[in-house]
C-alpha cells in the first residue's frame, strides 16, 4: 500500500465524521496555539527587558555597597561593612581613567509639596552627570549644575509628571517646592520617559546628591553609576573600581556589576519563565492527546466489521494498525497546522494591542508544538491501533 | 482445491468445551461447486471460516491449493487470503462512506496494485456484475441485490481461485437473489471453485454436491437432485 493510498484512506474516513474529527482538530489546535501565543508574551517580555537595558547603552557598571555572592543563598545575604561616601565617588573619578562619567546617588521616598498640592515620589540624590549617565532629556530649564558634589544647592530638577501635578498651571521653572520640611527652586524638567528599568522616571525628583544625604540623614550612598568610554573598557574598569575601594577600605566590601551582567540574568530568568510556560501548554496538547485517544477508541468500535472486511480481503495485522495510526497522527498534525495558524493570528493580536511588546515566539517554539502534537497523536493513536489490529477477523465480522 | 483431513475446531466458553467442527474430512476438486446445508449452530460457518483461513483448526491438516496451511501464522494466512480467497457475506459487508468503485478497488489498494491498473480492474470487475453506471454511488444508495454484486465484483478483483460466499441471498428478494446466483453460477462455469453455505434448497440445488451438516459433523453427501424442495430439508 502506498503511502498516497494510505493517507487517502485516512482522509476519507476522517472525513466521515466530521464534527468528532472538526472538535479533535480543535483540541490539538488549541493546545498547539496556546504554546505559540505564551511562549509569544514570554519572548515578548524578554525582548522587551533586553531592549530596555539596551536603552541605557552597554557601557554602564554600578557600584553597590556590600559585598554579594551571587551563588546559593548568600545572593540574598548581603553585609555593609563601610559605608560608600561622596568622597569614594570621588576616589574613582580620579583613580579610574576608563571612567568617563561617575554619578553617585541616593534615593529616597519623600512628600513634596507646592502650596496644597502634595505628592509623594523618589527623591533622587545626584549630580549632573546622572543626566548623561541615565541618559535623559530636559524639556525645561537646567539639569543640576556641574561641580557642587558637596555644597548641595537648594535646587531641584522635577519628573515631567510631578512638574504636571505639582504646577498644573503655572510655570514651574523658579517656583519652590517642599521636600520634607526643606525647601528647594525648581530649575529644570525632565523629558517625558516613562518607566526604565522599574523607576518611573516621569515620578522623580532629582537634587544635589549632598543636600540628599543630609535630608534623609543617609551616610552611605546608594549606588554610583560608571558611565565608561568603550564596552571594550568594562572588564578593566571593573578591576580598577574594585582597586580603588579595596584601597580606601582596607577590603573589597563593593560589589561591582555590569549592565550586560544584570540584563544576562534577566533574560535567563525570563527565557526559563518562557519555557515554564511552554510546559505547561504542553499539558493541554497531552490533553488532546487522551482525546484523540478517545475518538480512535469509538472509531475503532464503530468500525469493527470495516476491520474485519479488511482482515478477510487480506489486510494484515500492521496494516489495520497502520490505518487507524494514520488517522490518528492526521489529526493531530492538521490540528497542531491550525493551531500554528491560530497562534499565529493570536500573536498579531497581542502586537495590535500591545505595541510596545515585542511578542514572537522564539524560533524553537512553533516546530516544537508541532512536533509535540504529532508525537502526541502517535502515542496516544497507538492503543486504538494496536486494539483494532488485534480483532479476530471471525469475531470481528459478526461471525460465531 | 481443498483437502480437509480429521479437522477439529473447539472453543472454550466459559468452562465448557464447544466442539463447532468434530473430525471432518473432504476433498472439494478445483472448479467444483459445493453447497454447505444444516441447521443454526451445525458448524457450517465455523467450517467456512476455516476453509477461508479466517480461523484455524484446533486439530487435523487443511490442505489448500497443494499447500497445507493449517500450521501457518497470521501474516502467512493473510497472504493466502488476500491471493487465493474471496468472500461474500450475507450482510455485503460493503465499506459505507465509499463509492461502488472504491469498495471494489478496496483488496487491490492494500495489496498495493498501482493505480493505473486498479482503476481498469475496477471498470471490468463492475461491468462484470452489471453495475457500470453505478460505479460512483454509495451503498446506501444502491439496492440491496446492487450491494450484493458490488461485493461479489470485490471478492473477485483480486482474481480469488476460491470464491465463499456465506448466504449471499439471505438479505434479498427472490429476484435479487436470483441475479446474485446467476452471476455466481456464471463465475463457477469460467472455472471458479465455489463454496456457498446456504439454508436455502433452491440455492443450494444449482451445486454440484451438498454437504449436509449437523452438530459439527458432515452427515450426508447428496446430489444436488436429492436436496428435498420441502421445507424440512431446510431445518
Amino acid at each position: 500500500m502506498s503511502l498516497a493510498d494510505g493517507l487517502a484512506f485516512a482522509i476519507r474516513a476522517l472525513r466521515g465524521h466530521r464534527v468528532r474529527t472538526g472538535l479533535t482538530l480543535l483540541a490539538v489546535a488549541i493546545g498547539v496555539a496556546t504554546v505559540v501565543v505564551l511562549t509569544a508574551l514570554g519572548e515578548g517580555a524578554r525582548r522587551y527587558v533586553v531592549s530596555e537595558f539596551e536603552s541605557l547603552g552597554s557601557t554602564l557598571l554600578a557600584v553597590i555597597p556590600g559585598k554579594t555572592e551571587t551563588t546559593g543563598a548568600a545572593a540574598f545575604v548581603s553585609v555593609t561593612t563601610e559605608d560608600l561616601t561622596l568622597a569614594d565617588a570621588e576616589a574613582v573619578r580620579r583613580g579610574v581613567p576608563a571612567a568617563r562619567r561617575v554619578a553617585p546617588m541616593t534615593m529616597a521616598t519623600e512628600t513634596v509639596a507646592h502650596g496644597e498640592r502634595r505628592r509623594q515620589v523618589v527623591v533622587a540624590g545626584a549630580t549632573s552627570e546622572f543626566l548623561e549617565v541615565r541618559r535623559l532629556t530636559l524639556s525645561r530649564g537646567r539639569f543640576l549644575p556641574p561641580g557642587d558634589v558637596h555644597r548641595g544647592l537648594a535646587v531641584a530638577v522635577l519628573g515631567a509628571a510631578v512638574a504636571r501635578e505639582l504646577f498644573p498651571a503655572a510655570d514651574p521653572l523658579g517656583g519652590v517646592i517642599r521636600i520634607g520640611s526643606a525647601r528647594a527652586r525648581v530649575i529644570g524638567v525632565l523629558a517625558p520617559r516613562g518607566t526604565q528599568l522599574g523607576m518611573d522616571l516621569d515620578e522623580v525628583v532629582v537634587i544635589p546628591v549632598s543636600r540628599a544625604m543630609r535630608l534623609f540623614n543617609r551616610r552611605s550612598l546608594f549606588r554610583i553609576l560608571i558611565d565608561v568610554h568603550a564596552h571594550a573598557d568594562l572588564a578593566r574598569a571593573k578591576q580598577a573600581v574594585v582597586d580603588v575601594i579595596r584601597e580606601r577600605h582596607g577590603e573589597e566590601d563593593v560589589t561591582v556589576i555590569t549592565q550586560d551582567a544584570v540584563m544576562a540574568s534577566f533574560s535567563s530568568i525570563l527565557r526559563a519563565l518562557t519555557l515554564a510556560v511552554a510546559a505547561i501548554a504542553g499539558i493541554s496538547l497531552a490533553v488532546a492527546g487522551i482525546g484523540i485517544m478517545n475518538v480512535m477508541l469509538v472509531s475503532v468500535a464503530e468500525r469493527t466489521a470495516e476491520v474485519g472486511l479488511l482482515r478477510a480481503v487480506g489486510v494484515g495485522r500492521g496494516q489495520v494498525a497502520g490505518v487507524f495510526l494514520t488517522e490518528a497522527a492526521l489529526l493531530s498534525l492538521a490540528g497542531g497546522v491550525i493551531g500554528l495558524a491560530a497562534g499565529g493570528l493570536g500573536v498579531a493580536a497581542l502586537i495590535a494591542a500591545y505595541p510596545a511588546l515585542p511578542a514572537r515566539p522564539p524560533a524553537w517554539a512553533p516546530p516544537s508544538a508541532l512536533g509535540l502534537a504529532v508525537v502526541v497523536g502517535l502515542v496516544f493513536g497507538l492503543v486504538p491501533a494496536r486494539r483494532a489490529a488485534r480483532l479476530d477477523p471471525v469475531t470481528a465480522l459478526g461471525g460465531r | 482445491m481443498i483437502r480437509l483431513e480429521h479437522v477439529s475446531r473447539t472453543f472454550v466458553v466459559g468452562d465448557t468445551v464447544v466442539q463447532a467442527l468434530a473430525d471432518v474430512s473432504e476433498h472439494v476438486r478445483p472448479g467444483e461447486h459445493v453447497a454447505l446445508m444444516g441447521p443454526s449452530g451445525s458448524g457450517k460457518s465455523t467450517l467456512l471460516n476455516v476453509i477461508g483461513c479466517l480461523d484455524r483448526p484446533t486439530a487435523g491438516t487443511y490442505v489448500l491449493d497443494g499447500r497445507e496451511v493449517s500450521g501457518l501464522d497470521d501474516a502467512a494466512l493473510t497472504q493466502v487470503r488476500r491471493h487465493l480467497i474471496g468472500f461474500v457475506f450475507q450482510s455485503f459487508h460493503l465499506v459505507p462512506r465509499l463509492t461502488a468503485a472504491e469498495n471494489v478497488e478496496l483488496p487491490m489498494v492494500f495489496a498495493g496494485v498501482p493505480r493505473a491498473e486498479r482503476r481498469e480492474r475496477v471498470a471490468e470487475g463492475l461491468a462484470a456484475v452489471g453495475l457500470d453506471p453505478r460505479a460512483d454511488h454509495r451503498p446506501e444508495q444502491l439496492s440491496g441485490g446492487e450491494r450484493q454484486r458490488v461485493a461479489i465484483a470485490r471478492a473477485m478483483v483480486m482474481r480469488p481461485r476460491l470464491l465463499l460466499a456465506d448466504e449471499p441471498t439471505g438479505n434479498l428478494d427472490t429476484s435479487s437473489g436470483r441475479q446474485v446466483l446467476d452471476l455466481l453460477g456464471r463465475l463457477h462455469e469460467a472455472g471458479l471453485t465455489l463454496v456457498v453455505v446456504t439454508h436455502d434448497p433452491s440455492v443450494a440445488r444449482r451445486a454440484e454436491r451438498v454437504l449436509l451438516m449437523v452438530d459439527g459433523g458432515i452427515v450426508r453427501r447428496l446430489g444436488p437432485d436429492e436436496v428435498g424442495a420441502g421445507p424440512g430439508a431446510s431445518a
